[in-house]
């Protein structure tokens, strides 16, 4: 049999009773949906009104209105397009190129003995070099054409990815490979079911950072040395003093660099759906 | 099938860890290894399931595997050792995909083992939305849908609340009621080895050696019942004195390190 104790009731006392001081809060920022956009909002307005009221002179700092003009003759002209098929061009076949190298390297140094004693000093060594400084040598070595802009991109890709691919292959928990072992499933497999997945989060968060790297290094190439292209536009722009083309140009890197970043989210949403 | 250790001694650089250990686990009997914390036990496990060789000694296999196992050794892991990425159904699945069965014949072996454990209504569902008892159950599904002939616990229980352990201590002592599936069941926990074991094997503190094999007489279905409870706290105690002095060095030891 179990004793139930009768309820208990506030004890009487001469000292009056004092709620306990709370003391844990803060440390959890929360995320705001429209606070970001408010303050965008606001800068632009501010911007605005200082262009629209002389209080900048627009040939340093055009007004917002005057950069959407420009962007809407700039779509109208074709000359948007023309510039940013250009860029996606170089960007998309570097980044892919760099990519399907990075991974295949970081899987053979996340598996391999061999290829990580090898592969760990290679990128450790050159992984720290500015990619546009080889620029000058990929042109000596492929010409002037669209490689040595292609190769800059994929040589950057190439290495944030390697080592995000090792990274994660590395983050892989132990315990469930030996769990696939101890099921007697083939090598093949393991890497396929269990560290190619468990792999994905840091190969995705790679990809962020190889998006921003590609977009870095192909506005760098375009500027040492394309006609067409974003960069080589806002280069143009600027020895012309056209300072609203010129940001026109910046806004449309902002936008594509948004863009990319909101694929990768939805890839993100798609594929670790299980986080 | 008989599973046999073999004077196995295991060392991690300079740290020994194992110290000639032997004994043998009859086909369908459950033996207990208990010991202090870090006297081998996990290791012993791991050499006899074969993820691990050992320094000198061996696990050995005798007689034929049930006809129909798909894997004889089977773990079943302290933390589960689930795919995150997958279902119920989908990590219950996978230690079948390269087994060669057909897909209507994994689909029966994968809805058996999701019955027998409790699991159906859980196939779609991902681990992270089930608690630890129940991964603890797709863990033992899983383990179950290749047809063991010696299920290897690591222990199984320990990550578990004690309520959840009680309900899941129960399905143990029905899955190994009939005696198809032998088990090693590693375990700290002295009231889980006298509960389910026929068996249980002593290990000293590190290097761990055998310091007795004591034998449980009473059958598990007695050890459920009220009047039985006596013998089983008297068999626990037992236990606990053999192994007491040992823990106490080898926190001492632990805490030294």
């Amino acid at each position: 049999m179990l004793d139930r104790a009768a309820p208990e009731t506030k004890q009487q006392s001469a000292e009056t009773p004092r709620p306990v001081a709370f003391r844990g809060g803060g440390f959890m920022p929360a995320g705001s949906r429209y606070a970001g956009w408010i303050v965008l909002a606001l800068v632009i307005a501010v911007w605005q009104l200082a262009g629209s009221t002389g209080w900048v002179n627009p040939l340093f700092l055009p007004a917002p209105s005057a950069i959407a003009v420009a962007i809407y003759r700039l779509a109208m002209s074709g000359a948007l397009w023309q510039h940013l098929s250009w860029s996606i061009m170089r960007i998309g076949t570097g980044w892919i190129i760099g990519t399907a190298a990075g991974i295949i390297v970081g899987f053979a140094i996340g598996l391999s003995t061999m290829a990580r004693g090898v592969g760990i000093t290679f990128i450790s060594a050159l992984f720290p070099i500015p990619k546009i400084a080889l620029l000058p040598l990929l042109i000596l070595w492929l010409g002037i054409g669209e490689e040595p802009k292609i190769a800059t991109i994929a040589l950057g890709v190439f290495f944030s990815t390697a080592i995000s691919v090792y990274s994660g292959v590395d983050a892989v928990p132990r315990n469930l490979i030996r769990m696939a072992q101890s099921f007697n499933v083939p090598f093949h497999a393991i890497v396929r079911r269990v560290i190619w997945p468990g792999a994905l989060p840091s190969i995705l968060s790679g990809f962020r950072i190889t998006a921003s790297v590609a977009l870095l290094l192909v506005v760098s190439a375009e500027m040492i040395g394309a006609q067409y292209g974003i960069g080589a536009f806002v280069l143009q722009a600027g020895n012309l003093m056209q300072t609203d083309q010129l940001l026109a140009g910046v806004v449309i890197l902002s936008l594509f660099g948004l863009a990319v970043g909101r694929l990768i989210n939805l890839l993100e949403v798609r594929l670790l759906h299980w986080r | 099938m008989d599973l046999i250790a073999d004077h196995i001694s295991h060392r991690f650089g300079t740290l020994e860890v194992l110290d000639d250990v032997s004994f043998q686990v009859a086909a369908g009997e459950v033996v207990a290894i208990v010991g202090p914390s870090g006297c081998g036990k996990s290791t012993l496990l791991s050499i006899l399931g074969g993820l691990l060789r050992p320094t000198e000694g061996r696990a050995e296999l005798r007689g034929a595997p049930p006809a129909g196992s798909l894997n004889p050794l089977t773990f079943v892991f302290q933390d589960f050792a689930l795919l995150p990425w997958n279902t119920v159904e989908e990590n219950v699945a996978f230690p079948l995909l390269h087994t060669g069965l057909s897909a209507g014949e994994r689909n029966a072996v994968i809805d058996d083992a999701l019955r027998r454990t409790g699991l159906t209504d859980f196939r779609a569902t991902y681990p992270k939305q089930l608690s630890g008892g129940m991964r603890q159950r797709v863990g033992i599904a899983r383990a179950l849908a290749v047809r063991p002939a010696i299920l290897l616990m690591d222990e199984p229980l320990s990550a578990l609340d004690s309520q959840t352990r009680e309900l899941l201590m129960e399905d143990f002592v029905r899955l190994l009621a009939d005696g198809a599936m032998g088990a090693v069941y590693v375990t700290h926990n002295l009231e889980e080895a006298v509960r389910l074991a026929d068996r249980i094997v002593v290990l000293s503190r590190r290097p761990g050696r055998i310091q007795e094999i004591v034998t449980v007489t009473m059958t598990r279905a007695e050890r459920g019942a009220a009047d039985a409870r006596g013998k089983l706290a008297s068999l626990q105690g037992d236990l606990w004195s053999l192994i007491r002095k040992e823990a106490i060095d080898a926190e001492r030891e632990v805490q030294h390190a």
